[in-house]
């Protein structure tokens, strides 16, 4: 005989949910006697002070043991993980300090489900299991009926009449029994995850360190790659443009007795090596100037300045080099900036200011073109107000048609 | 003339001692990076050195800093940087201190032979060599300074000048008469303050207030 899935899954179910709330009685019970004993010292000596100071030491310290125990059952038992805290950087003592930590761990949230729930949640438990025994004993009486004497069987009328409303009781609660049992395993969970683990407003705020972190990463591989991409090409590639390059100029100078069409073919091809380099000179200088590396954000930008066919008006104001990731993204916010001003705007000046304010730098440049460029019509302006963006800075752009237009970007530099 | 090369790749180190031996150079020695370098220089006491700006370890500019060392040890060697890109921070650094036997020039340049050569010879004679590209970047982005009062053509001029030419290597370049150059010349002294003392120490004097302006 098979047994159906759906019947062996909810029976899987049943028996691990009533297994959790069996798991669930001792722990939950556990800081009874401490209170009973305070309770009933109290009665009899009247000095509260010593019950309640020595209780409340007891419960301090099984707090956070139960609070363990309770992780576990529920982890192990039925999946659910109820998170911790994680544990931050220890700060030196203060009042401010302790309120902090106060309010990040919420130390009587704990306390109170230990002392007052635990208990409540026991009788639950208990209630179901009961219920559980129960319908497990129903539904065998009859079976059970056939052991007794056929004598005392036959004698008694219930035989007849109450046993088989027993089993069927004890049915109709088997088939309850499962949900019910479920439906307490998820009310507890529940609870224990608003009381055990970190509030709301905690959960968000760890998760936004993580992203904010995992953000970071992903912007630094990225940069780091960029370079990478520019030192293979660097390295590789372009050197053998150039060598080849080399070598055709040294075949056109050392042989001039070569028939004029084989000269031709070769200064050609030398030609088109020179255009080759030249082109993948920008390209990676697209990528990531190397200048920006060795010199910081001054000198790629003069150098980014001095190529741009229009008069640059350059003032960087940096106290020290700032972190890689914000010289690259002041850089392009600047080159393409440069290249706006100088393809679309017919500017005919364009003023470049970078300074840095405490923990901000501040980068702005200014054209006197024609202005109307939109930051929202997916230009390369868009791809920079996302780049300014991955690293939490402000972008904006004025640009009223008639001009002049004016970028700024605001990038935190903290180190 | 004995010539010292350093350059990590060497593809391109067996191509420059072909262009250099063309050109009339001995390559007393070859490396690839700027320690060997300053080792060979230290050695062989060359009339030229050629080096790439990027070298092992860093690859970043320390070729550049060789050359500087290089010159700060061993003062009156001509020296030529080489570069993939050219900056003018780079360039400025090396020509801040002095402008004879100094030479900064694009990779690519190699490939011009004829070209190359002459460059390199002018700055072994104790002339300069920069590469158009930095000339071209040194006068297209000042508007504040008298370099914007010259016309385009005496700006052609002194970008040459810049480059380390002749009056006759730019008359050539030009297809002008030398007097002409003359002349323009003369408008570029007097444009930008340069008064009558020696007319060869103005010509370094005009160079270097090209590179003043670039750090405004």
């Amino acid at each position: 005989m098979t047994i159906p899935a759906g019947l062996r899954r909810t029976v899987l179910r049943a028996q691990r949910d009533t297994g959790f709330l069996a798991a669930g009685v001792l722990p939950h019970l556990a800081l009874v006697p401490v209170w009973a004993w305070a309770a009933a010292t109290t009665a009899r000596t009247g000095n509260w002070l010593l019950t309640v100071s020595m209780s409340a030491a007891l419960v301090l310290l099984g707090t956070p043991v139960l609070t363990a125990v309770q992780r576990a059952r529920y982890r192990v038992l039925i999946g659910v993980d109820v998170p911790g805290l994680t544990p931050t950087a220890p700060e030196r003592w203060t009042w401010a300090s302790t309120a902090r930590w106060l309010a990040a761990t919420r130390p009587w949230r704990k306390i109170g489900y230990h002392l007052l729930l635990g208990p409540l949640l026991a009788l639950l438990e208990l209630l179901v299991l009961a219920v559980a025994a129960a319908c497990l004993a129903g539904v065998i009486a009859y079976a059970w009926s056939w052991a007794l004497p056929t004598g005392i069987r036959q004698d008694w009328f219930g035989y007849l009449t109450q046993l088989p409303a027993y089993t069927a009781a004890g049915l109709l609660l088997l088939c309850a029994l499962p949900w019910t049992a479920r439906a307490v395993a998820r009310a507890e969970a529940r609870l224990a995850l608003g009381l055990l683990g970190p509030s709301r407003a905690q959960r968000l705020q760890e998760r936004v360190d993580q992203l904010a972190v995992s953000r970071t990463d992903l912007i630094e591989a990225v940069d780091a790659e960029r370079r990478r991409i520019e030192r293979d090409l660097h390295d590789g590639t372009q050197q053998r443009l150039v060598s080849l390059a080399v070598n055709l100029g040294l075949a056109i100078a050392a042989r001039p007795d070569l028939p004029s069409d084989a000269r031709e073919v070769i200064a050609r091809a030398h030609l088109e090596a020179k255009e080759a380099i030249a082109e993948l000179n920008d390209l990676v200088r697209g990528l990531h100037p190397a200048v920006l590396e060795d010199r910081g954000l001054d000198a790629a930008l003069s150098g980014l300045a001095a190529r741009t066919p229009l008069p640059v008006r350059l003032r960087v104001n940096l106290e020290e080099r700032v972190a890689p990731n914000v010289e690259s993204v002041a850089y392009f916010v600047i080159s393409e900036a440069l290249a706006n001003a100088t393809k679309h705007a017919n500017a005919m000046r364009v003023e470049v200011i970078v300074r840095q304010v405490g923990e901000v730098l501040r980068v702005r440049v200014t054209d006197d073109g024609l202005g109307g460029a939109d930051a929202a019509a997916g230009t390369g302006l868009t791809g920079l107000a996302k780049r300014v963006g991955s690293l939490d800075g402000a972008f904006h752009v004025s640009s009223p048609v008639g001009g002049p237009t004016t970028i700024t970007a605001e990038l935190p530099c903290a180190r | 003339m004995r010539a010292v090369i350093a350059e990590d790749s060497v593809l391109l180190r067996v191509g420059l001692i072909k262009v250099l031996e063309m050109g009339g150079f001995q390559v007393a020695a070859e490396t690839g990076d700027a320690e060997g370098l300053l080792a060979a220089v230290a050695e062989h006491r060359p009339e030229l050195a050629l080096i790439d700006v990027r070298m092992p370890p860093g690859f970043t500019d320390e070729g550049v800093r060789a050359a500087m060392e290089i010159r700060r040890r061993w003062p009156g060697t001509p020296v030529v940087l080489l570069s993939q890109y050219v900056e003018e921070r780079y360039a400025a650094d090396l020509l801040s201190a002095n402008t004879s036997g100094v030479g900064y020039l694009l990779k690519q340049r190699v490939a011009d032979v004829a070209d190359f050569v002459a460059a390199v010879r002018r700055v072994a004679d104790g002339g300069t060599a920069l590469d158009p590209q930095v000339v071209a970047q040194l006068l297209l982005r000042r508007d504040s300074d008298p370099l914007a009062r010259l016309t385009p053509r005496e700006r052609g001029v002194l970008g040459l000048m810049a480059e380390g030419r002749s009056n006759a290597g730019i008359a050539q370049a030009l297809v002008v008469s030398e007097s002409a150059v003359a002349k323009h010349i003369n408008n570029i002294f007097a444009k930008l303050d340069l008064p009558v003392v020696d007319a060869d120490h103005r010509r370094v004097l005009a160079v270097l207030r090209f590179l003043g302006a670039s750090r405004a």
